[in-house]
């Protein structure tokens, strides 16, 4: 008799959803977080970024609103070919709306591809490449943390001007070495310096050694470093081990994350000045944010502004599905609805969003602690100087966006 | 020129990893059959003992040198007494794939707990500092590791091919039933010896954590370029192994200099040619 009672609940129930959401706006999203989950980029992005893209769907308070919201991720392993696949089968097969992070800029620029194609919508914060939202910008892209010309304005022309008028570059063989280094030339140049030389390196080296006697013997006063993650790194270990610094010589870290800083210890960091859109000790509300991530991240790391990145952008995206009530499968009209809209979230403060999918937020310069200035853990920049949004990023009559021209 | 002789010195440290790492593998290889591609892992494990020797303990890098690659090694036994063993005398794939996920989990577990970017490790302060050579800076560390392998490799080759010791073993893999009837534990033998190849990468481990940051990939980024030497020394040579870890540590250094884009292919190209001409390797012989 119970069990009776109990099916005819269920049967009466089942029939009511059905027939509820027939009439109501479709209030489902399935939301991709694609990322380096196991190599050099790990770290930085990651499973870090599934974390954040997950707090920002409950800080998004949407679930209580009724929209249903699934999260899963995918491990690109630096490959483009993979991330494309992945991308490709989550709109074909799992029906995914949004793709966030992409770090590595050679998988991000083939994604970018084929979420234009698919009408998706692809919400980057890993990547750095200026391509994104220049040459190759699209209208279901918006590129949130920063790219190659924020790191080539804030340390390039900073360095420059402090006296680093000639650079030697290190740079990464693949996509986003080479956007560093073009953008990071034209702001040295900008700034009245000039580069002597440089040489490029496969990605994933853990050798640096004979690069760095090349950049040793060049004489140059900086030698730029236009690569990430552990390469940047052991760049950065092996240079201190050739007597690079000692010999007069000034590294500039063109890229780096709070978590390159935590696993060189600030013995071998100390004095790097480098530039970046987040950190979590600014505020009040970043140190709240980063401690709950860190109290849920799985290896306890503070947040990167990757990751950070990942969180914005999500609750930036939700607000605009919120403003336009449901129906969040035309990308295009969802990107569209997001530039329409200033940004405001706690990490990155008040912004706005460029036509050509540049997300727009100042960008901080900051140099790495002495060890004897470090309160503990974590506790690793000075703020040297802040840069306002509108010179942090590509100015819009300067960017070569095919949308702009109308 | 100058700068010619500081590539061909900086090859030639590389090359002492190579060398090192290669010569554990031969060892294994030539003495058990097993293509054993847990190495990079082992090695890996070797440089993160070392971090947690010091930063748990307090002992420093001298210590590690002699704890991590016992510690390791008597891991790698394990290993061979519970998984490998089972594998004796069948297709070397076998022992490839159960290697080769050895590894993977390995890894796995270090990198959920220890993440990507890795840790760091400080030169010791007695190996500080540099010297210059006129045409470069030679750091005294890179100047240890050199001679530090080199050391070790000409005395494990000396162990295996000069000592009576080495004699058994080698008579162990020709003919075990044969050697046992002489009265020798030939399944002991072959567990020392898996622990001794395994004790040299933790060994290369624990040279190379002040140089490398300490990372869970740091192996799995240098065992496919180990395996190329090892192939074209000659599978199971121990000074083919020696000597092309050396060579080919140069070659890469000179790569690096003429066109670095390259550097990191170089070696399989190498490989490639060498086995176009003679598949056994340079130094192996046909079986």
């Amino acid at each position: 008799m119970k069990k009776r009672l109990s099916a005819l609940l269920l049967g009466t129930a089942l029939a009511l959803t059905a027939a509820s959401s027939a009439f109501a706006l479709d209030k489902t999203i399935k939301i991709g977080s694609l990322s380096d989950q196991s190599g050099l980029y790990a770290d930085l992005g990651g499973p870090g970024s599934t974390l954040a893209a997950e707090m920002a769907i409950e800080d998004s308070g949407l679930k209580a609103k009724g929209w249903k919201i699934d999260l899963i991720s995918g491990d690109h392993l630096n490959k483009p070919d993979i991330g494309v696949n992945i991308a490709r089968q989550w709109f074909d097969v799992d029906k995914v709306d949004v793709i966030v992070d992409v770090p590595n800029s050679g998988v991000a620029l083939a994604v970018n591809n084929i979420v234009k194609e698919k009408n998706g919508v692809f919400l980057n914060s890993g990547a750095g490449s200026s391509d994104l939202t220049n040459a190759q910008c699209s209208p279901n892209t918006i590129h949130w943390t920063y790219d190659t010309y924020t790191l080539a304005h804030g340390t390039g022309t900073a360095l420059t001007k402090a006296g680093g008028n000639s650079w030697y570059f290190l740079t990464a063989d693949y996509a986003f070495g080479a956007a560093l280094e073009r953008d990071t030339k034209a702001a040295i140049e900008a700034a009245g310096g000039k580069v002597v030389g440089g040489v490029k390196h496969p990605l994933n080296t853990s050798d640096f050694s004979s690069f760095l006697l090349q950049a040793q013997a060049s004489k140059a006063k900086i030698i730029g470093l236009a690569n990430a993650g552990s390469d940047l790194t052991n760049a950065i270990k092996q240079a201190s081990e050739f007597g690079i610094v000692a010999g007069g010589q000034k590294l500039a870290a063109l890229l780096m994350f709070i978590t390159d800083v935590h696993s060189l210890g600030l013995k071998t960091a100390q004095g790097l000045n480098f530039t970046e859109t987040f950190y979590w000790d600014l505020n009040d509300q970043t140190r709240a944010f980063s401690k709950r991530f860190q109290e849920r991240m799985k290896n306890h790391n503070m947040p990167t502004m990757v990751q950070a990145g990942v969180y914005a952008e999500l609750l930036h995206y939700f607000k605009a599905l919120e403003a336009l009530g449901g129906n969040p499968h035309d990308g295009v009209k969802v990107i569209a609805q997001m530039k329409s809209m200033p940004t405001d979230d706690v990490l990155f403060g008040k912004g706005s969003i460029q036509p050509n999918g540049r997300a727009l937020h100042p960008a901080y310069l900051f140099e790495v602690k002495k060890p004897s200035e470090s309160k503990g853990p974590w506790d690793y920049y000075n703020l040297v100087a802040t840069i306002p949004a509108n010179e942090a990023f590509t100015p819009l009559d300067k960017s070569t966006c095919p949308l702009l021209k109308k | 020129m100058q700068a010619l002789y500081a590539q061909l010195l900086v090859g030639l440290i590389n090359g002492s990893f190579y060398a090192l790492l290669s010569l554990g593998l031969a060892v294994i290889f030539g003495m058990l059959n097993i293509i054993n591609f847990a190495h990079g892992a082992l090695y890996m494990m070797g440089a993160f003992c070392a971090y947690f020797l010091l930063n748990g303990f307090g002992l420093n890098y001298w210590y590690a040198l002699i704890i991590a690659p016992i510690a390791v090694g008597v891991f790698g036994m394990i290993l061979e007494r519970t998984l490998l063993k089972w594998l004796a005398g069948l297709d070397h794939l076998y022992g490839l794939l159960l290697t080769f996920g050895i590894a993977l989990i390995i890894q796995g577990v270090f990198q959920n707990y220890f993440g990507s970017s890795g840790l760091p490790y400080a030169i010791p302060s007695q190996l500080q500092g540099g010297m210059n050579l006129g045409f470069m800076f030679l750091p005294i560390y890179r100047g240890w590791v050199v001679v530090f392998s080199l050391v070790v490799c000409i005395a494990t080759w000396y162990l295996i091919e000069r000592t009576r010791l080495g004699a058994y073993l080698r008579a162990a893999t020709e003919n075990p039933n044969l050697v046992r009837a002489f009265g020798i534990n030939v399944p002991r033998m072959i567990t020392l010896t898996y622990g001794l190849g395994i004790g040299l990468a933790a060994l290369a481990g624990v040279l190379s954590a002040p140089i490398n940051q300490v990372r869970p990939l740091m192996g799995a980024d240098l065992i496919i370029v180990v395996f190329a030497v090892v192939v074209i020394g000659g599978m199971g040579s121990i000074m083919g192994s020696i000597i092309t870890g050396f060579a080919l540590g140069v070659i890469e250094g000179l790569t690096k200099y003429f066109y670095p884009e390259a550097s990191n292919t170089v070696v399989f190209v190498l490989m490639v040619l060498v086995l176009l001409v003679k598949p056994t390797g340079l130094t192996g012989r046909a079986t």
